[in-house]
């Protein structure tokens, strides 16, 4: 009796440590990430950070402008979710409702391959087949556009999309459907009226998990969109090379002396990323949680 | 229930305690590494600066690191007692290295500016640079590009802004596409200080973060300029002849070697003081036959000509 509460209360503090110890790495990473971008805060002013509208970080007048890389990271996240959206949730929806048994085992493992494909094989296949076809079909001086960047991107954030959207839809009770097909509704009725309706929460959260993914995506992203620090005009704009906020750090973390101002304007861009990131997965947590029991 | 409150929160500072203690560890490793390594019989991985001990540090410049590697490699080969620990990173981290006294020898594909002199003097460390090869920096374009050579200050329109169409320099009526490195990379660095000579770079100019992006997409783009270290040129891609003021020359080796070609630059190496000891050592095997001979072999041109 004594043996069993002992081993169960050993179990319980194994577990118990290993999530405070994780709490307590977040909470250093944290630490660590804003008190090295505050550094940067003694000789520029913040206002001139988040407002500024020139990326010059290594020329005599140092300018440490945010928009660029901003506006940059938003067109191509704003581009990729564009078309990953309707195409992830139809592929959900084909997957859960409509495909047969069969076709929907097939295809499931195919699109769990397709998330675990390195981001680098994502940026040297844009590289070599995405980047020169938009340059001819647009005829544009290049083909490393923002475009280029949101069309790869859309492809990678595809898995995470369709998958959790499906297991949005696949847990929607089969009383409900079956209750609209018996009040005469037709199949696809029942899927636009009812089925995507009460798995909304989840196709949001999948939707706000996607846009995470592709905020966060770096690799194939520096490879695709010629990572110019231009603000780029709307809609216009997606025609043009960008550059992103991750794209910047991995570009310049390289050789930029740890300790300078350059360095620790690395990190502010770091820290603005990760607000952006920790904000959109409590959006994504709130719309799951509003919405979890209207089903029921 | 107290009791097994008690046994709980016994349990949970244990394995809390078990937990930081392997953190910790690691710490301690290394800070003991650092105390018993010069006594000890030397680890690789020391980092004493010591005349005597039979291992150093290399760090800097990623122009320089597949060479310094090579070196380090022959010169172990030959001494196996010894040992060269060689890490890129960059000149600006390797100089910055070697003023804060953490390594041997800093590598750089540039030369020490004046605020890191005096940051090295401030802590008491004295650069010493010996020049160990030099590189070329070739300009290219697409080989379908009917342009072939440009005067520098062409070039330098080009780079910043006031030439944007390629007819305005012998070539078809289309943009000009752009190309630069990275910020952090030396050869933006040097590029910079010798074409735009204090101008920008034209902000819209793509960056690429390495050599093969920008031969990939030069290779691709019948539009686009470019710069990239002579050792990486290939077919896919033509180098433009270059005036500097004394007529157009290609990047060829004797013009590198001579001068003649504008780009060229050296290959450093920066101690702390003259080289002594296994420094010495290493640096003299770098300037040797042998070690020249891999110069050439890595892609860059010796020095001793």
């Amino acid at each position: 009796m004594f043996n069993r509460n002992y081993k169960e209360k050993t179990i319980e503090s194994v577990l118990f440590s290993v999530s405070a110890l994780t709490v307590v790495i977040l909470f250093l990473i944290c630490l660590f990430l804003f008190r090295d971008s505050l550094l940067l805060f003694k000789n520029t002013s913040l206002l001139d950070f988040l407002t500024g509208e020139f990326w010059y970080p290594t020329s005599v007048n140092r300018q440490f402008g945010l928009l660029p890389l901003f506006f940059g990271s938003l067109i191509v996240t704003a581009g990729a979710i564009l078309f990953a959206v309707p195409l992830g949730i139809a592929s959900a929806i084909y997957i859960s409702e409509i495909a047969h048994p069969k076709v929907a085992d097939a295809l499931k493992p195919f699109i769990e391959i397709l998330a675990g494909i390195p981001s680098v094989v994502f940026g040297f296949f844009g590289l070599v087949i995405v980047v020169p076809f938009v340059q001819d079909f647009f005829n544009l001086p290049t083909g490393q556009t923002a475009l280029t960047g949101s069309i790869m991107l859309g492809i990678m954030a595809l898995p995470t999309i369709i998958t959790i959207s499906e297991d949005a839809i696949s847990s929607v009770p089969s009383t409900i459907k079956h209750g609209s097909l018996a009040l005469g509704a037709t199949r696809w009725q029942t899927i636009y009226k009812v089925i995507v309706p009460a798995a909304l929460s989840g196709i949001s959260a999948a939707v706000m998990l996607g846009i995470g993914r592709a905020i966060g995506e770096t690799m194939t992203l520096m490879m695709v969109t010629g990572n110019t620090a231009v603000i780029p005009s709307f809609p216009g704009g997606i025609l043009d090379p960008v550059r992103t906020m991750t794209a910047t750090i991995a570009l310049e973390m390289g050789e930029v002396p740890q300790g300078s101002a350059h360095f620790h304007a690395l990190f502010a861009v770091g820290s603005v990323l990760f607000i952006i990131t920790f904000l959109i997965n409590l959006i994504a947590d709130s719309i799951k949680k509003r919405y979890r029991f209207k089903v029921d | 229930m107290a009791n097994n409150l008690k046994t709980y929160t016994v349990l949970t500072l244990l394995v809390v305690g078990l937990v930081f203690l392997g953190i910790g560890c690691t710490g301690n490793e290394n800070g003991e590494a650092q105390v018993g390594e010069t006594s000890s019989e030397g680890a690789p991985a020391a980092e004493a600066p010591a005349a005597e001990s039979q291992s150093i540090t290399l760090k800097g410049s990623d122009t320089v690191l597949p060479l310094a590697q090579a070196e380090a490699e022959e010169f172990m080969l030959e001494n196996s007692d010894k040992s060269v620990t060689v890490t890129g990173g960059g000149s600006g981290v390797g100089i910055t290295a070697l003023i804060d006294g953490e390594v041997d020898i800093a590598t750089a594909s540039r030369e020490i500016k004046a605020e890191e002199i005096e940051a090295a003097q401030a802590n008491g460390i004295n650069p010493v640079e010996t020049t160990i090869a030099y590189d070329g920096i070739s300009v290219v374009v697409n080989p379908e590009n009917s342009v072939s050579e440009l005067t520098f200050d062409q070039l330098r329109g080009i780079y910043n802004g006031t030439i944007s169409n390629w007819k305005d320099v012998g070539g078809e009526d289309t943009k000009i596409v752009v190309i630069s490195r990275d910020s952090s990379s030396g050869t933006y660095e040097y590029f910079k200080e010798e074409v735009l000579q204090g101008d920008e770079y034209r902000p819209d100019a793509l960056t690429q973060p390495a050599t093969g992006g920008i031969v990939g997409e030069v290779s691709q783009n019948p539009n686009a300029i470019g710069y990239i270290g002579v050792a990486y040129l290939d077919d896919s891609v033509k180098a433009l002849s270059l005036d500097g003021g004394n007529g157009y020359e290609a990047p060829t080796s004797e013009n590198i070697l001579s001068g003649a070609y504008p780009l060229s630059r050296s290959l450093y190496f920066y101690t702390n003081g003259e080289p002594s000891g296994l420094t010495k050592e290493f640096v003299d095997f770098v300037l040797s036959e042998t070690g020249q001979s891999l110069v050439t072999e890595v892609g860059y041109f010796p020095v001793d000509q």
